[in-house]
């Protein structure tokens, strides 16, 4: 790049959000100059496929969700391996590690970055731990993997992440013990039946342990090499792999020193917009709408990226559209088990939740609702139209009339309101 | 472009299931319906999801959303916009089994294979013929196929 370059709009990051912010821009603008910074050394490629990578189901060709074609076809100019250092709002400029950008409007997509708790012995430089959101996360521990012949491994928590990192080990023949704060896996999004369900399958591979109540309090070491951990409750796991999977946190550090008003993540309006007017923020870093509760919250998940992503490009370019906030989603699939869940999943009954639920050899059913309404629910094992869910949540439709059609395995679209079939689908073609 | 869709029309269906025999015929590897259900090919499984309840029944199928949020949502590009016909298409070979689009579908109609973990079944509006099958065999015009203005197409005839 240029040591110093102006561009219309700028986007930092490159993964969902700063994608759909390219569409957006290019449906109301085709002609503004667009330039995205990610620090990242691949032109695309999708996050959530690393641990798909690290199993080996899938090559470095095969993680893109967008191809090369996407940004010339967007006449977009990607500079890649370039960290955003800081921003100065006055000037309306980003300092680069390879030079200064001047822009008209900013999105600032720079995602999550991983969580390191205190941990006695911790330091960066010791070689065998690793954290696992981005590629280059991956590529390393892959590496690494290979040069040591490693054969056993920890990983530090038990939620989606460390999960699927779980699946990707064992699928490469590594024995996996897993060490979860919280009493159960997954706490964040399913609830204890299906938590224990997700735990019983994994133990059932017999290569992988569970050990919940748990959490690592120390690291031990040869020289710089890990050789283990001592587990709160005591007990040593001799390892020379500890991956940690402790969460993630946005990363606002390009604003800390700024006056763009940041609580967990950057504070954003309907429009997406931050404090600063030309300045915008979406996807994992964004402190935006949750439509169930009305609250702003950081909802780190693609669809919300995505959403947020293209909402925010449109309205760089002009535009006038809303965002009108998602819920927490999310699909996965565990060492085979399948697993959507929507907004609100494990709520106490006494806060006026009533709950329907169904529970079969290997299949799970939660429907959470308040008001007759549905705010939450899960789906385990058998996850096939579970996406009218989504819907009936969106538009808070009353299903009173239907509640105990809710979990039969025929439900579909006839049972719903007429009225609201109508509005579901027409403008698509369809009368009913 | 827009695609060319498939109206329902639910005060129609007789809940004859022809619309479902075809696409599976229209999918299988001979197109021949006696192959296809009395051979020995694996039959495919239907785009279609046939509903019924009471003396009420209708077909649906994928819209073909102008706004498809199973495209936006798909983690490895497997379901994309063929920019020639404005369909929404799969290709199996990308899918990994993330359930993305599945979740993402309001009206549900993505169908999946358990076993290789995999999408398999999703209306392509019938990619190699020009007129849909389900459509054409529909004894009761419960479903019809409309152009991009909404407009009935039929199907040529000869």
């Amino acid at each position: 790049m240029a040591e110093n370059m102006v561009t219309e709009y700028l986007i930092i990051g490159n993964s969902v959000a700063g994608v759909n912010c390219i569409a957006g821009i290019r449906e109301m603008d085709r002609d503004g100059s667009i330039v995205v910074i990610s620090d990242e050394d691949v032109y695309n490629y999708s996050r959530p496929l690393i641990s798909y990578y690290l199993g080996g189901r899938l090559g470095i060709d095969a993680l893109s969700f967008k191809n090369e074609d996407f940004y010339k076809d967007n006449r977009v100019e990607l500079i890649l391996g370039t960290k955003a250092e800081r921003l100065d709002i006055d000037r309306k400029e980003v300092v680069t590690s390879k030079g200064v950008i001047k822009f008209n409007k900013l999105l600032i997509a720079t995602g999550g970055r991983p969580v390191i708790p205190a941990i006695d012995g911790y330091a960066e430089d010791i070689e065998g731990i690793f954290t696992f959101t981005n590629l280059s996360d991956a590529k390393r521990l892959d590496g690494y993997i290979k040069r040591k012949n490693i054969k056993k491994g920890v990983i530090l928590g038990g939620g989606l992440i460390g999960l699927k990192c779980a699946e990707g080990l064992i699928e490469r023949g590594i024995q996996v013990s897993i060490v979860e704060m919280s009493d159960r896996l997954l706490s964040m999004t399913l609830d204890k039946d299906a938590s224990l369900f997700i735990e019983e399958m994994l133990k059932n591979k017999k290569q992988c342990d569970v050990l919940t109540k748990e959490t690592v309090n120390r690291i031990m070491c040869d020289g710089k090499l890990l050789s283990g951990v001592t587990l709160s409750s005591g007990k040593n796991i001799h390892t020379e792999l500890l991956i940690i999977a402790a969460g993630v946190r946005p990363d606002i550090t390009l604003v800390k020193d700024t006056f763009i008003k940041y609580n967990r993540g950057i504070l954003v309006d309907e429009h997406m917009r931050t404090s600063v007017p030309f300045i915008y923020a979406a996807g994992d870093v964004a402190e935006g709408k949750d439509m169930i509760t009305g609250n702003n919250s950081v909802i780190a998940i693609w669809p919300v990226a995505a959403k947020q992503g293209k909402v925010a490009g449109m309205n760089m370019a002009g535009s006038d559209i809303i965002y009108d906030g998602l819920f927490p989603m999310n699909a996965v699939d565990i060492v085979g088990v399948p697993v959507i869940s929507f907004g609100i999943t494990n709520p106490s009954e006494t806060d006026g939740y009533e709950i329907v639920k169904e529970r079969r050899e290997n299949i799970y059913k939660k429907i959470v609702l308040k008001d007759n309404r549905i705010v939450g629910c899960i789906f385990l094992g058998r996850i096939e139209r579970s996406g009218i869910f989504q819907g009936l949540i969106k538009y808070k439709i009353d299903v009173s009339r239907f509640k105990d059609e809710l979990l039969s395995d025929d439900f579909g679209l006839l049972v719903l309101p007429a009225e609201y079939r109508k509005h579901m689908v027409r403008g698509e073609g369809i009368e009913v | 472009m827009k695609p060319r869709r498939i109206l329902i029309k639910e005060e129609y269906c007789i809940g004859c299931r022809l619309c479902e025999v075809y696409c599976i015929t229209q999918h299988s590897p001979s197109k021949d319906i006696i192959r296809t259900y009395k051979g020995s090919e694996v039959r495919p499984v239907s785009g279609i999801y046939f509903e019924e309840k009471g003396s009420v029944s209708f077909a649906i199928q994928c819209r073909h959303c102008d706004e498809a949020p199973c495209i936006e949502n798909c983690l490895t590009g497997a379901m994309y916009r063929d920019e020639k016909t404005g369909r929404v298409l799969h290709n199996r070979d990308k899918c990994v089994g993330c359930w993305m689009c599945v979740m993402s579908c309001p009206l549900g109609v993505i169908k999946i294979d358990y076993e290789k973990k995999k999408v398999v079944s999703k209306c392509d509006l019938c990619i190699d013929r020009e007129f849909p099958a389900c459509v054409e065999h529909c004894p009761n015009e419960a479903i019809l196929l409309v152009d991009e203005k909404g407009e009935r197409v039929e199907k040529k005839s000869g």
